[in-house]
């Protein structure tokens, strides 16, 4: 292959900084790649610290090792640091390292852009996580922040709505350059209906966060002004309306759940034909699938309000799109088993998670499918049932769909591969005790325990012990992924192959391992092309 | 086979928690599974479409999985199984999969409507409650009587609760679902709650009901129910929406009587709100 052997050769020509120089005049798409993710990765860390605090907590009814009000900022916290600090830069992270090499391109289109998208968020996390540390303590009304509760806490409260400004911000101006990326860097013959689902979903995901950020940020600073300046937005006393933050909050919030999920839909995509050795099945029906999502995800935001009061009606409404929207759901689902079906599996650490995400995201869009039947909701809203529902669908669906990429891109970004044994053992281990930690909750919610509660009725303790015995195991055997990661990139046996998978497809594996700093100086020609596009 | 390893794994842990949790055990924690089916009209058929959709889930999930792990098990490159790689889309079964769950969430969405426009409907009711949420507890006022009633956490779980008490909250009866004054409804008879909030927003969750209905200021929500008339009894629930740090400490306590037996606690309650009026009005004033 003449043309990786150029590239490799030109590699070595890179001029890149060095020192702290080239990490904070940053402008290449690896390099903020690596810096979100590592960002991201410590944010994960903190927020997992802050499960952890909560599940001990929560091992017996009567624990009390946190004040009440205290436990509140944890569930807040974690929360808020899990969707905004690490989910979220996960992607964009994998967006930088990959979209590039996956459509032919260089680098991202607005590299300074990038520059500044990025170094937004150490300031926005570091305000985020200080207002811990003011008095009164973090802002503990819970992540969706209603008003007239969030307008009690102190100095915390406009710390964490700064905070969402500045990652607002960052996610528009990383979302613009995502967008900028796509239509203009394509390399010539990759038209849209050629691209790899990992950049269709981000592209789609990029929409979604030009769309709702700037909703976020408008209901946040209403709080603000409410509290600051004598606004009374969602102040009944002043003639305000509290149940208008949960309209627009949620507007914002149920896109914001499938910026969250889209890119992983990508990266299952990218996976599970890769080591099923097939291409994937129905990949127009995929790409109009993630589009209807995107769609609807935009009028279903009052199935998180049934129970405010609303009209039959628009209950109704509300209702009926959220059950479509298991429609577009479930092509993908069926997608995803027609690839596998008849192919030739085998079960590398990426596909090993790709396949527990088949099997656990889809128990969630079971639990998301009843708690969209309003009678029922009326029991399951505010209690852990919706708990166990929203995390299948980011754990073992977000945040697995994350391990599972980094597994599969990891030795095309440093041309080594990592410790598959300890690989394997971060997957069983995190796919038991994911389902001790989470399975449990569905029981406790149906028996009537509230969500975001510090202490519990004595019969709720049983499951609960189960529930955070997982949790203990799940969050230890985390510590492996950094490890794993690590000991790869000092390490790791070199791997010689553009590619490490015999079945993968797609540009980046057209380039040498590992990736030069500088992806496509020159596009690919058509033949590598349509070798990359190859079935 | 991983999966058999797996749920071997799962049942060896299982039981290690059951013998680790040992004394609990006959306290019945373990089997808190479910939704309770309640004892009005609308809880029952709340229970019986929450387990029609479970069972559809269950089917579906018993198909999809189903083919998932025949690919898992048969088409593996161990078992010299050969991609079928011209397999890469079919528009017939493309239109199937999306057309057969149309037909399965239509028939979901039938009876889930059914069921919202009943409970919705808070005409012909026979008695009306004014329920106000506050930090932290619940004020009872009986419409068209002078009754109110002030609802908080009960004295023995409120000590047990603190943070350095040294009571264990199995020695405390219904441990933070136990309340100082109770409200008292009548069996058999519809009652409205009139509900909303003087601070922040709470939620009026009694399971057994089948009630959840959120406290807002500023609005006034409705909802009803009606419970058996073989159904006396006492409801527990708690406060579902997030209120602040007592949150987890303002339970609701609900006695289902006969309407005779309500009548007369009314009276007798009613009585002893003019003595208090009469009497002391600074507590008066706390009390209602
Ligand atoms: C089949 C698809 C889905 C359906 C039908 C569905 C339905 C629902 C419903 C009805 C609720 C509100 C429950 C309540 O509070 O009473 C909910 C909550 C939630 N869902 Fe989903 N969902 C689906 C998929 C997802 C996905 C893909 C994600 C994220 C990756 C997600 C994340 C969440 C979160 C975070 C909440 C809770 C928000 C909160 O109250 O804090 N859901 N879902
Ligand atoms: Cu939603
Ligand atoms: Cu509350």
């Amino acid at each position: 292959m003449a043309e990786s052997h150029d590239i490799a050769v030109h590699a070595e020509h890179d001029h890149k900084p060095h020192g702290w120089r080239r990490w904070v005049f940053a402008t290449n798409h690896k390099d903020i790649g690596t810096m979100y993710l590592i960002a991201a990765g410590t944010m994960f860390l903190i927020g997992g610290l802050a499960a952890m605090a909560i599940r001990a907590q929560l091992f017996k009814s009567g624990m009390k090792l946190f004040d009440p009000a205290m436990f509140n900022s944890l569930t807040t916290m974690h929360g808020l640091i899990m969707i905004f600090g690490a989910i979220m830069p996960s992607w964009v992270g994998l967006a930088n390292w990959m979209i590039p090499m996956q459509i032919g391109a260089p680098d991202m289109a607005l590299p300074r852009l990038n520059n500044l998208s990025f170094w937004i968020l150490p300031f926005a996390f570091t305000l985020m996580i200080a207002s811990f540390f003011v008095p009164g303590g973090a802002v503990a009304g819970g992540w969706t922040m209603y008003p007239p509760l969030m307008q009690q806490f102190g100095d915390s409260f406009p710390m964490l709505i700064f905070a969402i400004h500045l990652m607002g911000i960052s996610s528009i101006l990383g979302a613009i350059n995502i967008v900028v990326t796509i239509m203009n860097l394509r390399a010539p013959g990759m038209s849209l209906l050629r691209m790899p689902l990992f950049v269709w979903t981000w592209l789609i995901t990029a929409y979604l966060l030009i769309a709702v950020m700037p909703v976020l940020a408008g209901a946040v600073t209403m709080q603000l002004t409410d509290h600051f300046f004598g606004t009374s937005f969602f102040n009944a006393a002043g003639g305000g309306d509290p149940v208008l933050f949960l309209h627009v909050f949620w507007f914002f919030g149920h896109p914001e759940v499938y910026i969250l999920i889209l890119p992983a839909f990508g990266v299952i995509s990218e996976i599970i034909p890769t080591f099923s050795r097939k291409p994937l099945f129905g990949y127009e029906a995929m790409v109009y699938a993630t589009a209807s999502i995107a769609f609807l995800s935009f009028i279903v935001w009052g199935h998180h309000m049934f129970t405010v009061g609303m009209p039959v009606a628009a209950q109704m409404f509300f209702m009926l799109s959220t059950m479509l929207i298991a429609v577009p759901t479930g092509v993908k689902v069926f997608n995803w088993t027609a690839t596998m079906w008849r192919g030739s599996l085998s079960f590398e650490p990426p596909m090993l998670f790709a396949i527990a995400f088949l099997f656990l995201f889809s128990i969630g869009g079971f639990s998301g499918l009843m708690l969209a039947l309003v009678p029922s909701d009326y029991q399951y809203h505010g209690t852990y049932f919706v708990v166990a529902h929203f995390h299948y669908v980011l754990v073992p669906g977000a945040v697995f769909a994350i391990f599972g990429a980094v597994y599969y891109w990891l030795p095309k970004w440093c041309g080594r591969m990592y410790d598959m044994r300890l690989a394997k053992w971060h997957f069983w281990l995190s796919v038991i005790f994911v389902n001790v930690l989470f399975f449990p909750q569905h029981f406790l919610g149906l028996a009537g325990m509230p969500r975001r509660i510090p202490d519990y009725a004595p019969q709720f303790t049983d499951w609960n012990m189960v529930s955070s015995i997982g949790g203990f195991i799940f969050g230890a055997s985390q510590v492996l992924f950094p490890y794993i990661v690590w000991k790869c990139v000092r390490s790791g046996k070199p791997v010689e192959a553009n590619s490490p998978w015999d079945g993968a497809h797609g540009l980046e594996w057209e380039l040498p391992s590992p990736a030069p700093y500088h992806s496509w100086t020159t596009p690919p020609s058509a033949a590598v092309l349509a070798h990359g596009a190859e079935h | 086979m991983k999966r058999a390893r797996l749920g071997k794994l799962l049942g060896t842990l299982a039981l290690a928690l059951a013998g680790g949790a040992l004394p609990a055990w006959g306290k019945s924690g373990w089997d808190e599974l479910n939704m309770p089916r309640g004892v009005t009209n609308v809880s029952t058929r709340i229970y019986a479409l929450h387990m029609m959709a479970f069972w559809v889930c269950v089917g579906i999930a018993a198909v999809v999985f189903g083919v998932m792990i025949w690919s898992l098990v048969f088409h593996r490159k161990s078992r010299g199984a050969v991609p079928d790689i011209s397999l890469t889309h079919s528009t017939k079964v493309e239109i199937v999969w999306t057309i057969v769950p149309v037909l399965i969430l239509v028939s979901m969405a039938i009876p889930a409507a059914r069921l919202l426009v009943r409970i919705n409907n808070n005409t012909d009711s026979q008695l009306s409650i004014r329920v106000t949420g506050f930090q932290w507890g619940w004020r009872y006022q009986y419409v068209g009587s002078n009754v109110s009633v002030i609802s908080k956490l009960s004295e023995s779980s409120t000590d047990a609760s603190m943070m350095h008490s040294g009571i264990s909250p199995t020695s405390v009866p219904h441990y933070l679902l136990s309340v100082d004054h109770p409200i008292v409804v009548p069996v058999g008879e519809k009652i409205r709650l009139l509900i909303t909030s003087i601070d922040v927003i709470h939620s009026w969750w009694v399971p057994d009901l089948g009630v959840k209905r959120d406290a807002i200021p500023g609005f006034i929500n409705q909802a009803s129910f009606t419970i058996a008339p073989d159904k006396t009894g006492t409801y527990r629930g708690q406060c579902t929406e997030l209120c602040g740090r007592g949150h987890a400490y303002m339970p609701i306590v609900v006695h289902a009587v006969s309407p005779a037996a309500f009548q007369a606690w009314l009276k007798q309650q009613s009585a002893l709100d003019k003595e208090a009026a009469a009497g002391a009005p600074a507590t008066a004033v706390t009390r209602s």
